[in-house]
């Protein structure tokens, strides 16, 4: 199918949510009415999830939107999905180094070793798939990134997979409501799901909440997980 | 309509089954159909042909996938609910079925309030029974669940028309994933099966979600199903 048939399939004008997305005082009300119904947790959760909506994805129906570095326009990915596969094969690659790194140095054992190896090698298939996905798109894939970690011990290196992995899940989730092609979309959130599972597994390990964020997982920009993966590249 | 996913020799075993919402809710329809009788289709057709025309509200199609979506979180938050109090269960196992329960809930008023604010009439909370035994049992159809649960939204998710709504799906389906791994590991199973995971259509959830329903709750069909119909079919375990 191509993009202009799913266009075709959307008429024009906001959604009810995206209404109240908009409008802080609708909002207001729909949070208020929540609050009497479900409870303050509740609330708290769908707030947080609002809020996030609010301020990853304030500019997706422009086009100015992908200008933005913040979105990941010009930035060395490139714009639009060809953009956001190359964001993911760059995080994929920075994932399968870590992997590659610890699982041969000898200090892993026991659980989180079998993990590990497990994991690295779905990393290297969402790796594949992504590169040659770039290319297909008629991409030039992204370089491999150059990576450096601390390994010293298995208890740390545990804690440090932890934040890399809860990394993955967030990324994807913050791609996710801005991929165009319905296909692009389901391949991404068919990994998405794959991160979440592998980081709540290491959670469990690390005895940490499965669901850190609670009920509604938060996603993270561009920008961010930029930010977060930085101190580990060194070219 | 199937449309393979790109390009990638990998990814070619993900199938975005009717990626056009009209197939989607067809297929939809006709699965009920066959799971409950023909008599149950029409009005659900009409609906749906209708959607798949131009010149609609928009996110009609969206109330749908979302009342698809509570009848699952609803059935799953009443599993762990029941299973808490039915099941002696380790204090590691009552641990992760009290997180996830919290979430379950959480979830399906979310979705209830979203139908609300698109406009849509939520449907009612599902009579539903289960086969309670040991923690065991208890585990093995946790799994089933949380992954069905994953499959099912990966599977609607594309046919999303608002942004903002498939965010929020997004959302959750993340959380559902992270459920999954941790009834898995508490199995002594792999966190993940494959590298990616699969999609469920509709036809294909309501046929395992089925035996654990003892009312058809959807939008289109609320009477009372006969409940012998209905007791445990645990043969795809």
């Amino acid at each position: 199918m191509s993009q202009s048939e799913v266009q075709d399939e959307r008429p024009p004008g906001p959604s009810a949510m995206e209404r109240l997305m908009d409008d802080p005082s609708s909002r207001k009300r729909f949070l208020t009415k929540l609050g009497g119904t479900f409870g303050a947790g509740a609330v708290a959760a769908f707030a947080a999830a609002c809020g996030a909506a609010d301020k990853t994805f304030p500019n997706q129906r422009s086009p100015e939107a992908n200008k933005n570095p913040q979105f990941g326009g010009g930035t060395k990915f490139g714009e639009g999905d060809t953009g956001i596969v190359n964001f993911a094969l760059y995080l994929e690659y920075f994932e399968s180094d870590f992997y590659d790194l610890i699982n041969n140095s000898g200090l892993l054992s026991g659980k989180f070793y079998s993990i590990s190896r497990q994991i690295e090698e779905k990393e290297r298939e969402h790796l594949e798939a992504l590169r040659d996905t770039a290319k297909q798109m008629g991409t030039q894939p992204i370089k491999k990134p150059k990576t450096k970690f601390p390994v010293e011990s298995q208890p740390q290196i545990l804690k440090l997979a932890v934040t890399i992995e809860n990394t993955g899940p967030a990324a994807y989730l913050g791609q996710a409501p801005r991929i165009q092609e319905a296909e692009i979309l389901a391949s991404a959130l068919a990994i998405h799901t794959v991160e979440a599972r592998q980081a709540a597994a290491l959670n469990m390990l690390h005895r940490k909440k499965i669901t850190p964020d609670g009920a509604f997982a938060r996603p993270r920009d561009m920008a961010t997980v930029l930010k977060g993966v930085a101190p580990y590249i060194v070219g | 309509m199937t449309t393979r996913s790109p390009v990638a020799p990998e990814l070619s075993a993900i199938e975005v089954r009717g990626t056009t919402r009209g197939a989607f809710l067809m297929r939809g329809a006709l699965a009920v159909g066959a799971a409950y009788g023909a008599g149950t289709v029409g009005p659900f057709v009409t609906q749906a042909l209708a959607q798949a025309g131009q010149g609609n509200p928009r996110g009609a199609g969206d109330i749908e996938i979302l009342n698809f979506a509570l009848t699952l979180e609803w059935l799953e938050a009443f599993y762990y609910q029941r299973a808490l109090k039915a099941v002696n269960m380790s204090s590691e196992t009552k641990a992760l079925a009290q997180e996830i329960e919290t979430n379950e809930f959480e979830h399906a008023k979310f979705l209830n309030g979203a139908i609300k604010s698109l406009g849509g009439k939520p449907v009612p909370q599902p009579e539903v029974s289960f086969p309670f035994a040991g923690e065991s049992k208890f585990l093995q159809l946790a799994q089933t669940f949380e992954d069905t649960g994953v499959m099912a939204y990966n599977g609607a998710a594309p046919l999303i028309e608002a942004k903002d709504v498939l965010a929020n799906a997004g959302r959750i389906v993340q959380v559902e994933g992270r459920h999954a791994a941790g009834i898995r590991m508490l199995r002594g199973q792999n966190p993940a099966e494959a590298a990616f995971d699969g999609v469920l259509e509709f036809q294909e959830v309501v046929r395992r979600v089925k035996p654990f329903l003892d009312t058809l709750p959807f939008s289109f069909r609320q009477e009372e199903l006969p409940r012998g119909a209905q007791q445990g079919d645990s043969s795809y375990f």
